[in-house]
């Protein structure tokens, strides 16, 4: 599209502008996990390595990170089973309830997630009267995470249509067969996209978290939201937050390669 | 082999479907929410038995420190190591957060503040405490024993862990001359506009109760938290009033001490640990106005349902000698229960810092208790607003 | 459906394909054929799953919520009693507390959403039609790299931002101006803030899907940049603008965790929903103002169903 060039500049400047308010709260984090004040006032008064080397030793953060990454793991491997479930039975086939089905799948991350907290809570609690534990977290990060994996999958199942699958079982090949060998790979960058979408989602997820982890479970932002009362611990929750931001770019960059060799070509 | 390119139907199926699972959700909901489980009228047992290994806390933040936040701080890992019983904590941020969590049967033990006990005694969740299982409990001092918020009928509830009052903390460069009166958050607090804080939980109310029982005497206020209709109405107007001025209600104490140090805050309660808490150089200094205040006293309560109840037992005892007593409040900031404490803190300034012992400022605290129906202050002619009355005017308040 | 193994070859001629071997008559085998004969038996097994795991999950779990808003609790004791009452719900419909915080509830979220479009809208199409491939994989990972940093972590650094003698200020003071403080204004800046990725990742999508030939076909008629823009781009990515704001409107309906760090003394529906859960351990009343904005969420779903939004989430 030819832009004009003031329009090109001011695009510029503006994406540029964009940018540096994103990340100028991330700037804010990381100066402040060397900040030498507990408090974490601004402008630090000083610089420590103090909590760098506390937060590796910490063995709360340590579980903590533990803990968030193996319910996002198991949370993340259930959407993408379902989700795919969902996404070819709604892409395939037309039925009476289809759209109802479709809104069925985006209701739990299209309600506030607070009451889907508490629905959870309640009805974990009082309804079928289990204890609240991992396995519970796992359940409600589950649920809402079906949805990113369902919306990768079906815009990649529009864009392939039928006929590579027809061939196949015209070649003779059983339904499992046609899955595996035809389907399943077309569709792999796809669910690696929602597949780390979702288990972004349900690694930082706090709201429902609060409402449907037990007495012994602390993810990650559990253990944030811990630890940002107590002053003598706050700088460590800065320095885990940077880690995690600096880790995270290598899944980012890969998904990105995966996703820009099937681009389709502008 | 599918010929037909169209999408298939499937009508029939999927109907079936929807009404299996709306004939679950109906079936689910008809059995409707089971009763929380009873909780019995326990007793508190005439001797202790044998130690079962494990007992799980319910606590506030910093009271139950095993190493894992600081490697420095930990007084649980001496206790494991003497009773054989393994510590699992969970820490909450306010009394009604507690309130839930007890009622899930999953602790042995809570650290309850006075706002909280009461709706555990009567909710049946905590048991009476047989306190000549406690040897340390003698060392504890007598002004924190058998009070209204750790007691029913001559009946022990629990232990105390220590005490501290809600003070008064201002700007010393904004805020001249130095306040001796709550007024300056009250009547006076327009001056302050924007820039006056509070505590962010209903029982604040007592705080307003406290200020009105010097400057509206005829309200006939006896105890800040026996309020009848009449009393809470004109509390709940000061409130209101205090509300246009109010720059932000906190909960956790991180906020204020930040808030201080920005000077988007300048005057407002607090606790004695936030003062302390404050970066050299902030200027900010804490009074006792004369009005009087609100303060805590926490209880170490036990289950009524307790799974561990001899190890809860051993840590009440553990968590009551000195040398606990006092690692656990200094750190907290408070002042301990234990009379012996004040030999055994890292800061020899701790216990003057927090007036330990010092009954008589003990004595010009309003302890944090929950307001019942029953009039606390003995009234039998009218009837007091209860906890969830002041929760409803608090919500009505903040708008 | 088989294929014979053909006969040889004739002389001289290579094999028109390779052998595929006939299909063993296993179980399974027969299993798949008749699936393939029974396409309402397959859509059944395929939706059994995920429709039993969100209908009982989380439909369920919904629906008994929801009823207890009909119940009440006892005050003292804090159990639910089974006594139907439409007290609830008539509280929270004519309280002038519910009113006045669902219409500055409503007007936050609103107002995050627009924000948030506004910022997206030139950052996404920047993205997708103006950076070279290269720019474009940065970028992307620009924007989501954020979503990596806690959602505390960032509402406190804006709390740092926003104070008195923050980078805010320091950076208007040469102009003029003055930090917010705390209060409403911080509370959108920093939903805004905390949702734009979510805003921007949808539109950059329905962006990519624009052909360019589109945009040059149009310029080529003679239409400028701006009318290009209203006229041929806006209307094929309106569905995915909608789907965007379907997460910022959402996620700042029910929030209540960023008020408290940014919002100073207010409170918003979600506030008013965790104290009663909490504080006031009152489900019932929670449940019932609970139900304000699943209501508005369901009717701003319906209204935007049509524009074909949720296909583009």
């Amino acid at each position: 599209m030819r832009l004009s060039r003031a329009a090109r500049i001011i695009l510029s400047v503006l994406v540029v502008g964009v940018l540096m308010v994103i990340y100028l709260p991330l700037f804010v984090v990381f100066v402040n996990s060397f900040s030498a004040s507990r408090n974490l006032t601004w402008p630090p008064p000083g610089f420590t390595l103090e909590w760098w080397g506390r937060a590796f030793q910490s063995e709360g953060a340590l579980d903590a990170v533990t803990t968030s990454v193996q319910v996002a793991l198991v949370a993340t491997a259930v959407s993408l089973v379902l989700g795919t479930l969902i996404s070819l039975a709604l892409q395939r086939y037309s039925f009476f309830g289809r759209d109802a089905v479709s809104l069925l799948v985006i209701l739990p991350i299209a309600l506030p997630g607070i009451i889907t907290g508490i629905a959870l809570n309640n009805a974990f609690r009082t309804v079928l009267g289990i204890q609240l534990s991992i396995v519970t977290v796992i359940v409600a990060h589950a649920t809402f995470c079906i949805v990113t994996v369902f919306n990768n999958v079906i815009a990649r199942l529009r864009r392939l249509g039928t006929s590579l699958e027809e061939a196949s079982a015209d070649l003779g090949a059983g339904l499992w067969t046609t899955f595996r060998l035809i389907t399943f790979p077309q569709l792999r960058s796809a669910l690696f996209a929602g597949g780390l979408l979702a288990f972004a989602l349900s690694f930082d997820e706090i709201i429902v978290t609060t409402f449907t982890a037990g007495s012994g479970v602390k993810t990650l932002p559990l253990w944030i939201l811990d630890n940002l009362f107590r002053p003598n611990q706050a700088p460590i929750v800065n320095v885990i937050a940077v880690v995690l931001v600096l880790v995270s770019i290598v899944p980012i960059y890969f998904a990105q390669r995966i996703a820009g060799a099937e681009k389709v070509v502008r | 082999m599918n010929r037909n390119r169209e999408p298939h139907r499937a009508r029939r199926s999927s109907a079936a479907l929807a009404g299996l699972a709306i004939a679950s959700v109906a079936l689910l909901t008809a059995c409707g929410t089971q009763g929380a489980p009873s909780s019995g009228n326990a007793t508190a047992p005439a001797k202790l038995g044998k130690m079962e290994g494990a007992v799980s806390l319910l606590a506030w933040p910093g009271y139950v420190e095993d190493g894992t936040n600081d490697p420095n701080v930990d007084w649980v890992s001496a206790f494991e190591s003497d009773t054989g019983c393994t510590v699992t904590s969970k820490t909450f941020g306010t009394s009604d957060e507690a309130f839930n969590l007890m009622k899930t049967g999953e602790y042995d033990v809570i650290s309850a503040s006075g706002d909280a006990s009461l709706r555990l005694v009567a909710a049946g969740d905590v048991a009476p405490v047989n306190t000549d299982l406690i040897p340390n409990y003698e060392g504890i001092y007598d002004f924190l024993k058998m009070q209204s918020w750790n007691s029913v009928d001559g009946v022990a509830y629990g232990i105390p862990h220590g005490y501290g009052a809600n003070l008064l903390m201002y700007n010393t460069k904004v805020v001249t001359p130095a306040p001796t009166s709550w007024d300056v958050v009250f009547d006076k607090s327009s001056e302050y506009k924007g820039d006056v804080t509070a505590y962010d939980s209903p029982i604040y109310i007592a705080d307003a109760a406290v200020y009105l029982m010097a400057h509206q005497p005829d309200l006939g206020i006896k105890n800040p938290y026996a309020l009848d209709e009449t009393q809470l109405a004109a509390a709940v107007d000061l409130l209101k009033q205090q509300r246009p001025n109010i720059g932000e209600y906190w909960s956790d104490y991180l906020k204020q001490i930040q808030a201080f140090e920005t000077g988007d805050t300048v005057v407002g309660t607090t606790w004695q640990v936030i003062r302390n808490s404050l970066s050299e150089g902030t200027s900010a200094e804490v009074v006792m106005p004369v009005e009087g205040v609100t303060g805590w006293s926490d209880t170490w309560m036990i289950a009524s349902q307790a799974k561990h109840p001899n190890c809860a037992y051993a840590w009440l005892n553990y968590i009551a000698s000195p040398e606990a007593n006092a690692q656990a409040t200094e750190y907290f900031g408070e002042a301990p229960s234990n009379q012996k404490a004040c030999d055994f803190t890292t800061n020899p300034d701790q216990c003057e810092l927090f007036h330990a012992g010092d009954e008589e400022y003990a004595s010009k605290i309003w302890y944090w208790s929950t307001p019942i129906a029953e009039c606390l202050d003995g009234r039998t002619d009218v009837k007091c607003t209860d906890y969830s009355a002041w929760t409803t005017a608090w919500q009505e308040i903040k708008g | 459906m088989t294929v014979d193994a053909p006969a040889q070859p004739p002389l001289g001629q290579h094999a028109a394909r390779a052998v595929v071997s006939r299909p063993r008559d296993t179980t399974a085998r027969r299993g798949s054929v008749f699936l393939s004969k029974h396409p309402r038996l397959r859509l059944s097994l395929l939706l059994s799953a995920p429709l039993f795991w969100l209908g009982l999950v989380y439909i369920a779990a919904l629906a008994a919520l929801l009823i207890t808003a009909l119940w009440t609790v006892d005050s003292f004791t804090g159990q639910i009693s089974q006594t139907w009452t439409l007290d609830n719900i008539i509280t929270v419909l004519t309280g002038s507390l519910y009113q006045t915080v669902t219409v500055r509830t409503l007007g936050v979220a609103i107002l995050v959403t627009i924000v948030d479009i506004v910022i997206a809208l030139p950052f996404a199409f920047y993205m997708a039609k103006v950076a070279s491939p290269r720019a474009q994989r940065i970028l992307v990972i620009a924007v989501v790299m954020p979503l990596w940093a806690s959602y505390l972590v960032k509402a406190y650094a804006w709390r740092s931002v926003l104070s008195q003698d923050g980078i805010f200020e320091w950076l208007v003071t040469p102009f003029g101006g003055d930090t917010p403080g705390y209060g409403l204004p911080a509370t959108i800046i920093t939903l805004s803030y905390l949702w734009l990725p979510y805003v921007i990742l949808p539109i950059y999508a329905g962006l990519e899907r624009v052909p360019d030939s589109l945009l040059e076909a149009s310029s080529d008629l003679g239409a400028g940049t701006g009318a290009t823009l209203r006229l041929i781009v806006l209307p094929m990515i309106w569905p995915a603008i909608i789907a965007g704001s379907i997460f910022s409107f959402s996620l700042s309906l029910g929030d209540y965790l960023a008020v408290n760090i940014v919002g100073g003394a207010n409170q918003l529906l979600g506030n008013l929903v965790f104290t009663n859960v909490g504080a006031a351990n009152n489900l019932p009343l929670a449940a019932a103002i609970a139900l304000i904005p699943i209501v508005i969420i369901f009717g701003y779903l319906a209204v935007v169903r049509r524009t074909g939004a949720l296909e583009n989430l």
